[in-house]
């Protein structure tokens, strides 16, 4: 009897920082539960900004941290947000951390706010944030959300940034610009148009899928 | 839970009054650097023009291009009808805004190169694309019968198919073309429909065009054509050697 009263405190003994359950909302997303593969969300993005592997680092980084910050933002004033309005709220909150992303890509990255442009203010749009924001930062607490935004964001971010990978090798023989081919002393490379333009991606993204879900052996329901 | 409506209102208000505030309070405060980065971009543009500047300037940083560009480029305004304009500022007419006036009161900045004896007059251009706007820095040589280069910029093309003309291969194409005719007459460049043409279809007053993005190259055809238009007038007034042209529509 008196035991079993002594455990109860026990239980509720501080978690670690990074207890297996929090590494798991870091790790799932990246290949078991993730965003673009397998929720199949943020597709539109993965498609527009993939032709080249710099603009993709931006955009991935720009997405993380809007992730991680309207995450902790969301749950923090979870018990505040009244459930009525919650999604405009949402979007509020997004929407001003995508423009602090692209003010301050405007002042100090000027090349890469141009070739970004509307895709920067598109990530408000972007249903990987608002899905996390309505299925784990609405209902929980903040530090648990900011790992599952750090989760989701990077794998996204893994995602497109292999798109781009294939897609600028393929579609114009360089890796973050750096022309590989020429490097190597191969003159006549002959690229693939069809990397450049959106069906690249497509593709690309396709063949990630296949193989992701032939080694988990995920089946669509 | 459900809260009370003015609980909701109240809730909206406030959350509106924060954001609002914070976004305001950060483009007060990142609004010079952004204009700097804005001015240093154009800059970039008007220099990339030149054909021997645009090589240089990927290695430049921030400063050197500015100092570049007070070193080599002179600027003046003129109005439609090739008079200078006094006390306007060339770097500081928009020229997306003068693109929309009447014909009367626009503005047109010049920027004449000059560098180790070669001359050059770097001409905004303005005009629409398929999505959006697009707009270039043309250089012509000083007697207005050649490109020297052009660099050209777009807001929203299709990636790989109307934004080519950001490409260095396509700007270089209308480099050491012709504006005028055999006998003279100011027929602007024109890209012409589909891409590796064979050389026998392309003129001193012919590039090349940009498959899958036809319209694009309209849009460039006629920005062109209507800005070169614009500026025939200043040259004939100002400029010695550029007389006695006639336009040809």
């Amino acid at each position: 009897m008196s035991t079993e009263t002594l455990e109860a405190p026990v239980a509720k003994q501080k978690e670690a920082m990074l207890s297996k359950r929090r590494r798991k909302f870091v790790t799932d997303p990246l290949s078991d539960d993730n965003p673009i593969t397998i929720q199949v969300l943020g597709i539109c993005s993965a498609l527009a900004v993939t032709t080249q592997m710099q603009p993709t680092m931006v955009m991935a980084i720009s997405v993380v941290f809007v992730m991680i910050f309207s995450n902790l933002t969301i749950s923090l004033i979870r018990n505040l947000v009244p459930t009525r309005v919650r999604i405009i709220v949402q979007l509020a909150i997004v929407a001003t951390l995508v423009t602090l992303v692209s003010e301050v890509l405007k002042a100090y990255a000027f090349d890469m706010y141009k070739e970004l442009s509307v895709f920067i203010g598109l990530i408000i749009t972007n249903c990987i944030v608002m899905g996390r924001l309505e299925a784990f930062a609405l209902a929980n607490k903040p530090y648990d959300s900011v790992l599952d935004g750090l989760g989701s964001g990077l794998g996204y971010s893994w995602i497109i940034l292999a798109v781009a990978f294939f897609r600028e090798i393929w579609g114009s023989g360089k890796v973050f610009g750096y022309p590989v081919f020429e490097a190597m002393g191969i003159e006549n490379f002959s690229t693939n148009g069809l990397m450049v333009s959106p069906v690249g991606a497509f593709i690309v993204l396709g063949f990630i899928i296949w193989v992701q879900r032939t080694k988990s052996g995920y089946v669509e329901h | 839970m459900q809260q009370s409506n003015s609980y909701i209102i109240i809730f909206s208000l406030v959350l509106t009054v924060i954001l609002g505030g914070l976004l305001s309070g950060v483009s007060q405060v990142l609004g010079p650097t952004q204009k700097k980065a804005i001015d240093l971009d154009t800059k970039k543009q008007i220099l990339g023009a030149i054909p021997s500047e645009k090589d240089k300037i990927g290695d430049l940083t921030g400063e050197q291009v500015i100092d570049r560009y007070a070193e080599v480029i002179q600027s003046f305004v003129s109005d439609a009808d090739g008079n200078l304009i006094e006390g306007v500022v060339a770097e500081d007419v928009n020229i997306e805004k003068n693109y929309k006036k009447p014909l009367a009161e626009k503005q047109f900045p010049i920027f004449k190169y000059s560098y180790g004896g070669e001359e050059a007059y770097i001409l905004p251009t303005f005009g629409a694309g398929l999505w959006d706007a697009i707009w270039g820095f043309v250089a012509i040589t000083p007697d207005f019968k050649q490109v020297k280069g052009i660099s050209m910029a777009h807001r929203g093309e299709t990636p790989g198919l109307g934004a080519r003309i950001t490409d260095p291969e396509v700007q270089g194409r209308f480099v050491d073309k012709m504006i005028v005719d055999a006998s003279g007459n100011l027929v602007s460049v024109v890209m012409i429909k589909g891409e590796k043409n064979p050389v026998s279809k392309l003129g001193p007053n012919k590039v090349d065009g940009l498959a899958g993005a036809t319209l694009t190259a309209v849009g460039v055809n006629n920005m062109l054509e209507a800005y070169l238009g614009f500026y025939k007038n200043y040259f004939d007034k100002n400029v010695k050697g550029a007389n006695a042209l006639t336009m040809n529509q």
